[in-house]
């Protein structure tokens, strides 16, 4: 009986180095067929496809939201991703959207399951060693936001004693972590699940761009955001790392859509004032 | 496989992991104290307790842990009160397990023959001296397997609360995954503590089923 415990123990270590092994493996794979990828085969792969995969968020109102009536999934991030498709394949319906979240985003793009990810991602020093980003398609800031009547009217109001509620794997949270040290931040899995939280009484406030959180005030106006926004976040696409040449059609696109004026129609049409120049 | 994940972020794992053993242990006792009621009820001679009992283990056993979770979460808040997330988690988990609990424990108690109790009974032994005298002793032996199990899953199905940032070993392993985009890495480590948690578990509840076994 020992002698089969013994036995046991020593299969699952092994299986677990050979799934470990593997993880390696497959990463390197991936990285490998990503650098062969570079040069213009990463638009070509597109084209031979006849279809854009892009990695959008469905639960973020103005951004990418999934409407629940009618099924389709709508915001600032799907307009831009259309737009793309134009550029690259000449059809702008020839897109397959699927879901990201902050959590997923990387890995999915990584896998290979999508060619860009637009879905209100910051460009940040640590990101760009995973993937490579376009030129900045948003401008968008941290801020708060509270329920209506709260004592909190900015970032100077919260303190350590504070309840901070945020979303998994974003900047934001980091960045608050930054700002007030000792601050208790509770992180979930999408937007929709912080907010439900927020409306519970889960925390005091809740954080991430500004650009969201219009979203979210809108969705209900017991809450409102407060405070001008305390840190720059310029939103960028991001492709698997080497993929210029996806990348230079990414940024061309951006080009063109603001010398054509489009850029500041998609960007009222969801944000509802025209950008900062 | 980049070890260094291990040893860079191993405050991090360790703050999930003694979440993890904390809310296991506190839904672990909870839920064999309300496991142990509830399969009281369904045995009783009394007709309402046996319908409760039924009742319960049927409507918490057939729906998602998830949802019993949500339901400790978000559920306050219509009477204007709250739990954290660990709080919620921990009790959601206690109370989803019982009802697995509950029909092992019955299970178990039926599983006795008939013949025993009324053996017992006939000897002038009353109801409670034949059950802590001659079924229980009986059934326990039948029910550590199964009790054995759904401790296991127990500690498994903790990692719920990460869904409502309960700050268990998951919660951090996800924010470890955002740290450093290995997410594959991330999680074989996080298998390996919540081996370092079953395995022994394991080990034990057969080693206490052996020893049992040995006194008849």
């Amino acid at each position: 009986m020992k002698k089969s415990w013994k036995l046991l123990s020593a299969m699952m270590i092994v299986m677990l180095l050979i799934l470990a092994g593997c993880g390696n493996d497959s990463n390197n794979a991936g990285s490998n067929a990503s650098a062969g990828e570079s040069g213009s085969d990463g638009v070509a792969t597109i084209k031979e496809r006849g279809k854009l995969l892009v990695g959008v968020k469905y639960d973020t109102k103005l951004f990418g939201l999934k409407d629940p009536s009618s099924g389709n999934v709508e915001g600032f991030d799907i307009d831009i991703s259309k737009a793309i498709a134009k550029h690259i394949l000449g059809d702008e319906n020839a897109i397959e959207l699927k879901e990201v979240t902050s959590k997923t985003r990387i890995p999915m793009l990584n896998n290979g399951e999508i060619d860009m990810v637009v879905a209100t991602m910051t460009i940040t020093e640590e990101r760009k060693k995973e993937v490579d980003f376009s030129d900045v398609y948003f401008q968008a800031g941290q801020s708060l936001l509270v329920k209506k009547g709260s004592p909190i009217k900015g970032i100077d109001d919260i303190t350590k004693d504070s309840t901070v509620l945020g979303s998994k794997g974003s900047t934001s949270v980091k960045n608050i972590k930054e700002k007030v040290p000792g601050v208790t931040v509770l992180e979930f899995d999408n937007y929709q699940d912080a907010f439900n939280a927020l409306k519970t009484g889960k925390g005091d406030a809740l954080t991430t761009d500004d650009a969201i959180l219009y979203g979210m005030a809108a969705q209900d106006p017991n809450y409102e955001v407060v405070g001008e926004p305390f840190t720059d976040e310029p939103y960028g696409i991001a492709v698997q790392k080497g993929n210029s040449a996806v990348v230079k059609a990414i940024n061309d696109t951006l080009a063109e859509l603001k010398s054509s004026g489009e850029y500041d129609k998609i960007y009222e049409k969801w944000i509802g004032k025209a950008p900062a120049k | 496989m980049q070890f260094s994940i291990l040893t860079d972020y191993f405050g991090t794992y360790m703050e999930g992991f003694r979440g993890t053993v904390l809310s296991s242990l506190l839904a672990l006792v909870g839920s064999f104290l309300l496991g142990t009621l509830i399969a009281v009820f369904r045995i009783s001679a009394v007709r309402a307790l046996r319908w409760f009992g039924t009742g319960y283990t049927e409507f918490i056993r057939n729906i998602p842990l998830l949802l019993v979770v949500y339901i400790f979460y978000y559920g306050p808040s219509a009477f204007g009160s709250s739990l954290d997330g660990f709080t919620a988690g921990t009790i959601g988990l206690a109370v989803y397990t019982s009802a697995f609990i509950a029909e092992a424990i019955r299970a178990g108690i039926a599983a006795v023959p008939k013949g025993q109790t009324e053996a017992a009974r006939s000897s002038g032994l009353t109801y409670v001296q034949t059950m802590t005298h001659v079924v229980l002793p009986q059934a326990i032996k039948l029910v550590i397997p199964p009790l054995g199990n759904q401790f296991i899953n127990l500690i498994k199905n903790s990692s719920v609360l990460t869904i409502v940032a309960g700050l268990d070993l998951m919660y951090f392993a996800d924010i470890v995954n955002s740290d450093t985009f290995r997410t594959f890495d991330t999680y074989v480590f996080v298998a390996l503590f919540y081996l370092v948690l079953t395995l022994p578990l394991s080990y034990g509840m057969r080693v206490w089923e052996r020893r049992l076994q040995r006194k008849y």
